[in-house]
């Protein structure tokens, strides 16, 4: 027994190929077969279409899918919505994640700063279903929104569309959090002080030093905010009211006409390639 | 960087409300769980731990529990064995096509849930349907285990980027075998590497819900999907809103584990 383990393990050493060869084999059925395949084989049926009858798939050539989707009025409303609450939840993150993250990161005390990250980090890990089902509470009728809001004479805003943008805003917060403070804590201090010393004041020194040098950082978090929020459609869902997205639209036609919703289904994909393909060019991805 | 004092206070006044922002919403959540009543208006009415026990007899609840941990169990199983196979793979040798490979172990987290699921759910229809094998927890376990291999595979690979292939020469040379070096060098090296993973995986498989929306067949409930179908029924508020509770506090259990176990992963890792 001991003799053929070791015999083996000389022609495994002997032979990297062979190694390479076992290590890959079932990673590759998985991923290349099984998964490759079946986004192609859906990216392909996107070119099909459905008897409208039987709701049977037929799998003639043709383009009328994707031409529906540029001409059809809803399609595009809902396109250009998608892709504006995920703009909309990308700026309200950074936003909301330069002043946190600059305070973990600058202002507070060292000893405290890893501890203020894993207070950053914890709620990521919080179920999502949760945390959506958390601001519905905030948000429904006579909730915590309507009592805070309520002395200052509004309501809150009740489920719809600016919910659904706060709650995409809250789900993804701590990806842009992240990166922005490990750009911060990482920038070197001399510079900081070059910059004083040469007469800037602080808001001279954030704009013209501080920015600069944070800005791929953002960017490598808004590739989280933006292509999270652009496939996201259980959000909506719970705290949208009626609102329809994207991946709505891909769920409503899954059962009646699977082609539709695999070309609408490629909507999201090539907007997510092209914003990484922007994002690349400010030097985003080397930062991730 | 020198701040001027009211830059200062203003610094610290927006982190306290983004911390704020952050934690009041699962603070509201456990509070909730404590809500006699069946509305969620605040404040509430006054705290009982009444829900807590009628949520402990909840067999929906129960069993979703016992479906999620069995789906989590299976598809971290594949995920550890795959993701620490390609991680090798990855760090230890050179082949054609390595930066796509490590591109497309990314792609199943990266593209919207929705389109994974739909494109497995076609493909279990017309693969698996005429095999006699319909949808159920077989086929989440799959769909769980496809998107789990980046943990997995992120954990392991950067264990073995910071540790050298030289140890591993180092015992060879004193005389150890391929598996010999493997069980006393390198299985220890990357030990905590791959808990860490195994523990991410299983989180992020506990809480999916897109995928497993479209893999799980009829009768098949996990629990962020029973939390989902209950969600928006009134009678079963109090019972939602105490597994919810639950979550949140379960939570802070993998956070700390992987924060424990390896600083220099658990951070990204769940990129």
């Amino acid at each position: 027994m001991a003799r053929t383990a070791g015999r083996l393990a000389g022609v495994l050493h002997r032979h990297p190929r062979l190694r390479l060869t076992l290590l890959l084999t079932a990673p590759l059925l998985w991923l290349a077969v099984l998964y490759l395949g079946s986004l192609t084989v859906l990216f392909v049926s996107a070119f099909w279409t459905t008897d409208s009858f039987t709701s049977q798939v037929v799998k003639v050539w043709s383009t009328d899918n994707f031409h529906a989707l540029l001409t059809t009025p809803v399609y595009r409303q809902v396109v250009v919505r998608s892709v504006a609450v995920a703009l909309a939840v990308t700026a309200l993150c950074a936003v909301i994640a330069f002043p946190l993250a600059f305070y973990t990161a600058r202002v507070a005390k060292p000893r405290w700063r890893p501890l203020l990250v894993v207070a950053i980090l914890t709620p990521l890990w919080a179920s999502y279903l949760v945390k959506v089902y958390a601001w519905r509470l905030i948000l429904s009728e006579g909730g915590l929104a309507d009592w805070m809001l309520g002395p200052f004479g509004t309501g809150g805003p009740g489920f719809g569309l600016p919910a659904t943008v706060l709650t995409l805003t809250y789900l993804w917060l701590p990806y842009m959090v992240l990166p922005i403070h490990t750009a911060l804590a990482q920038l070197p201090s001399g510079l900081l002080d070059a910059s004083a010393d040469l007469g800037a004041r602080s808001w001279r020194t954030f704009r013209s030093v501080v920015l600069p040098l944070v800005l791929p950082s953002v960017a490598a978090g808004s590739i989280f905010t933006f292509s999270l929020s652009l496939g996201d459609y259980i959000t909506v869902q719970i705290v949208g009211g009626k609102t329809q997205l994207i991946g709505n639209l891909v769920y409503a036609n899954i059962e009646l006409n699977l082609p539709m919703a695999a070309a609408l289904g490629t909507v999201p994909v090539v907007v997510i390639v092209l914003y990484l393909l922007l994002m690349r060019r400010t030097g985003a991805l080397s930062s991730l | 960087m020198h701040l001027s004092r009211p830059a200062r206070i203003a610094l610290r006044a927006a982190a306290a409300l983004g911390f704020a922002v952050i934690y009041v919403p699962l603070l509201l959540v456990l509070v909730n769980s404590l809500n006699p009543d069946r509305s969620a208006s605040w404040p509430p009415p006054g705290l009982t731990p009444h829900w807590w026990s009628v949520a402990w007899r909840n067999s929906g609840a129960r069993e979703a529990v016992w479906v999620s941990v069995k789906a989590g169990l299976g598809a971290t199983a594949i995920a550890l064995v795959l993701g620490t196979l390609i991680a090798f793979a990855v760090a230890r040798h050179r082949f054609f096509g390595r930066g796509t490979l490590s591109f497309v172990v990314v792609l199943p987290i990266a593209l919207p849930g929705i389109v994974t699921g739909i494109a497995l759910n076609s493909a279990f229809g017309t693969v698996l349907k005429p095999l006699g094998v319909g949808l159920g927890l077989f086929t989440v376990v799959v769909g769980h285990a496809t998107f789990c291999i980046v943990v997995v595979f992120n954990n392991v690979v950067a264990r073995l980027r910071r540790t050298s292939g030289s140890y591993e020469e180092a015992a060879m040379d004193l005389g150890a075998n391929t598996f010999r070096a493997f069980a006393d060098v390198t299985f220890p090296l990357v030990r905590s590497a791959l808990l860490a993973g195994g523990l991410l995986a299983f989180a992020l498989s506990f809480d999916e819900i897109v995928v497993t929306t479209f893999t799980a067949g009829p009768g098949v409930e996990t629990l962020p999907i029973w939390i989902f179908n209950n969600m928006t029924r009134p009678q079963q508020a109090p019972v939602v809103n105490v597994v919810a509770a639950v979550l949140v506090l379960l939570s802070v259990i993998p956070i700390y584990v992987a924060q424990r176990l390896s600083a220099d992963t658990a951070t990204g890792s769940r990129v």
